[in-house]
């Protein structure tokens, strides 16, 4: 895996800086219009496209040698951002914008699965360790910490699945504390009779549903990153960055990682997991598939038909195709990579992304066109059956045999067979309708005709040896050296066998190449396949059935298709529209109640202050005022005695001393005449 | 002492007894009296800061003229000791009071004479309220 990314990741940035050219001096994006009518013109932003493309790398790189989970939450956490940078890189383009942060957003729904799940294990198993782990203990022996796949599948039953203890004793929490509790002075008796214990509990199926809650929880992480159903929507929109960016985030990085994960956490799913897995991989299939049908645009056609096959690997891993599936997803990378890249040198050459304009390419952009047909037959896994074929016919029929033996073991879901074939003839008709409306036939425009050139060498050279690898990625070489053979010796410990936990069983990967299984599974895919191209080639390259009249025939399943099954729609009627609703009350709550309050108690206080000022202003300072007035008046009145003539003062004297000499002799008259 | 005396006086016919009779304090006092009505009538009527002044040393020259009255040796108490000239004493230490202050009052008019070219007192109303 990591020699896969650090390849496709190098081809991809030396395409890259011949895609990204203009970015090298100022920019004028005709996309962007300003509201003084003029266009954006920015200056170019290459050295910062490169910076996120390489953290994306160095992200990816990280969830691929991670050795435990919160290691690799933490590079997840920084695909995501980087995606965001990636995705959002015109982001004065609001379509730009808007996709970024709708991957960021859905992304994050799956990472709290995720978060979820680490929780499950870190609480009952106290470990996020994938292997053993050795540490020196206090007294300077070795002890080996077991990891998660050591708990799950403990080398003493044989590698075989089962309820690691942890998971019991968390379940059967209530028993534990019964029997500590029953033996308080002895800890060393009750856990050993706790111990003795366990074993009943897993046979009473105790700790089952927290193993399934770890299990689902991770693989939420890896819907959203693998744009699996229901959390594919972000995957198509993510189309607005530039095409190198779309190449990374389909092949190599990014939805990679979500596959990626699966298969690396693989020993510790159930198979009830799996079958959640296998039944989410189907209907993303399924879906994405028919909605790649009717796609108009270009990278749109390839971003439907990428999450279609992440949805065969994950419907390949949810099968017990441990090797199918990363088969698959290795081959993948390399065509896929291929294909956009293929893409992007079409774009770069017509300008537009739309395939309605195109047509009859081949002959200006020979080399692209060729290097996009090998692509295309690659991913219809086209071959010689029993012979030599393309990368994906390897693994491709890898995945339908595996499929087949399990439905074969379980029939009840057989459905699940049935859905990848169909899928295959989806898949051949849809790659073939795009490479027929893009290279062969006519123009359709003429202006973009003219202008088509073939790309320059820097961008042309990555996708011969994209192309080479395509077609060769699935070939043993005599010695058995081939990446099937590779990804079987890295096979974790006891996954080889079948295993059964429940209902379900998952089938031995050997199994599927038993004559039986092969020989069918080789042949349907090949017939599909087939079907698919002849049909294709019927209606758009020799004009047997007219598309437009099949539209017009189905009016309402080409709609709904075209509408891409409404899924935006039912998000924004289920999710957004409730999110706003809940938002509005919330203000709501917030502008009415907590403000109302807030205002009322704030009126309270006013209403307070005036009062305590009113008794301020009249009482306190009224009672000082009229003091002050009373003297002040006194001091005018008295003032009026100071007349300034002095004969007037000795008139008062006079009077005065009189006036008290009468009032002496009235009022003492007693005690004179005494 | 005062309210007493002037009880005594008041119950005496004025005129018909004053003037019968052989000179005695109540006749210093009644002159004493008149000085001092003079005085006081003179500083209530006249406009002249002088003769406000003079007005002045007739009321306390008719205060004067009652100190002296009062040290007469008829009015000596039985025993009394000292000399018995408390009275004139008080009515020298009046006289350099009045000259003292005399002179300060001659220098004040000598200013608002100097401030406002007059010595009429009811010009002298700067310090009204």
């Amino acid at each position: 895996m990591f020699v896969v990314v650090t390849f496709i990741a190098t081809c991809i940035h030396v395409y890259a800086s011949g895609y990204m050219h203009d970015e090298l001096h100022d920019v004028t994006d005709h996309e962007v219009t300003l509201a003084d009518g003029h266009h954006l013109h920015r200056p170019g932003r290459f050295p910062r496209f490169f910076q996120a493309l390489s953290l994306f790398c160095f992200s990816m790189l990280g969830i691929v040698i991670a050795g435990n989970l919160a290691m690799v939450f933490i590079f997840w956490e920084l695909v995501g951002i980087c995606s965001w940078f990636l995705i959002g890189f015109y982001y004065e383009r609001k379509s730009a914008s808007t996709a970024a942060n709708k991957a960021f957003i859905v992304n994050r729904v799956g990472d709290f699965g995720m978060l979820i799940g680490l929780m499950a294990l870190w609480g009952a198993l106290g470990t996020l360790q994938f292997a053993d782990s050795r540490a020196t203990g206090p007294d300077g022996a070795e002890v080996v910490q077991p990891g998660l796949f050591s708990l799950v599948r403990p080398a003493a039953t044989g590698h075989a699945l089962q309820v690691p203890d942890g998971m019991v004793k968390f379940a059967a929490a209530d028993e534990v504390a019964k029997i500590a509790a029953g033996q308080p002075q002895n800890p060393a008796a009750a856990a050993s009779e706790i111990a003795a214990r366990v074993g009943d509990w897993r046979a009473m199926g105790l700790g089952n549903w927290l193993l399934f809650i770890a299990g689902l929880g991770i693989f939420c992480g890896c819907v959203g990153k693998s744009a699996q159903f229901p959390l594919f929507v972000w995957l198509p929109d993510a189309m607005e960055g530039p095409t190198p960016v779309s190449a990374l985030v389909h092949s190599a990085t990014m939805v990679a990682a979500g596959v990626y994960l699966v298969g690396r956490f693989f020993p510790v799913l159930t198979p009830d997991v799996l079958l959640v897995i296998a039944y989410c991989g189907a209907i993303t299939l399924f879906i994405a598939a028919t909605i790649a049908l009717v796609a108009n645009d270009i990278k749109r056609v390839l971003a439907y038909s990428t999450v279609s096959q992440l949805g065969y690997m994950m419907l390949a891993l949810g099968v017990g195709g441990w090797v199918a599936g990363l088969f698959h997803l290795v081959t993948h990378a390399f065509f896929k990579s291929l294909l956009f890249l293929c893409s992007g040198s079409v774009i770069h050459a017509c300008h537009t992304n739309d395939m309605r304009k195109m047509g009859g390419l081949a002959k200006v952009m020979p080399q692209t066109a060729g290097t996009m047909l090998v692509g295309c037959l690659a991913i219809i896994g086209a071959g010689i059956p029993f012979v030599i074929g393309l990368s994906g016919y390897y693994s491709k029929d890898a995945i339908l045999a595996q499929a087949l033996s399990f439905s074969q073991v379980n029939p009840r879901h057989s459905i699940l067979f049935l859905a990848v074939a169909g899928g295959a003839f989806l898949t051949a008709f849809y790659m073939f309708r795009l490479w027929f409306m893009t290279f062969a036939g006519k123009p359709r425009d003429h202006h973009v005709a003219e202008h088509a050139h073939e790309s320059p060498s820097v961008m042309v050279t990555p996708l011969l040896v994209l192309a080479v690898l395509a077609v060769v990625a699935g070939w043993t070489l005599p010695g058995g050296f081939g990446i099937a053979n590779l990804l079987e010796q890295a096979r974790p410990a006891g996954t080889a066998e079948g295993f059964a936990l429940g209902a379900v069983t998952i089938p031995a990967e050997y199994k599927s190449h038993e004559g039986a299984i092969h020989v069918t599974a080789t042949m349907t895919a090949f017939a599909t396949a087939l079907a698919g191209v002849v049909l294709a080639a019927a209606m758009y390259l020799w004009r047997i059935v007219s598309p437009d009249v099949v539209a017009t025939i189905f009016r309402p399943i080409y709609s709904f298709l075209a509408n891409r099954w409404y899924f935006d729609e039912i998000y924004h009627a289920l999710f957004v529209l409730p999110a706003h609703g809940i938002a509005r009350l919330a203000s709501g709550i917030d502008t009415g109640l907590i403000d109302g309050l807030i205002n009322g108690l704030a009126w309270a206080a006013r209403q307070l202050a005036g009062i305590d000022a009113w008794i301020d202003r009249t009482i306190v300072d009224g009672l000082v005022n009229t003091t002050a007035n009373a003297t002040w008046n006194a001091g005018l009145e008295l003032k009026k005695l100071q007349t300034g003539r002095l004969r007037q003062y000795v008139m008062f004297i006079v009077a005065g001393t009189v006036a008290l000499f009468v009032l002496a002799s009235m009022l003492f008259k007693s005690s004179l005449a005494g | 002492m005062s309210g007493g005396l002037l009880g005594q006086v008041a119950a005496v016919p004025l005129f018909a007894s004053l003037l019968t009779e052989p000179v005695s304090v109540a006749h210093y006092l009644v002159v004493g009296a008149i000085l001092f009505a003079a005085g006081i009538v003179c500083m209530a009527v006249k406009r002249n800061a002088l003769g406000v002044l003079m007005g002045i040393e007739l009321v306390l020259n008719g205060a004067n003229v009652n100190f002296v009255a009062f040290a007469s040796p008829y009015l000596q108490g039985e025993g009394a000791r000292g000399l018995g000239i408390d009275g004139q004493v008080i009515a020298l230490f009046v006289i350099l009071l009045a000259a003292a202050e005399a002179a300060v009052a001659l220098a004040i008019t000598l200013n608002f004479y100097n401030n406002h070219a007059t010595v009429d007192i009811d010009r002298a109303d700067d310090l009204k309220g």
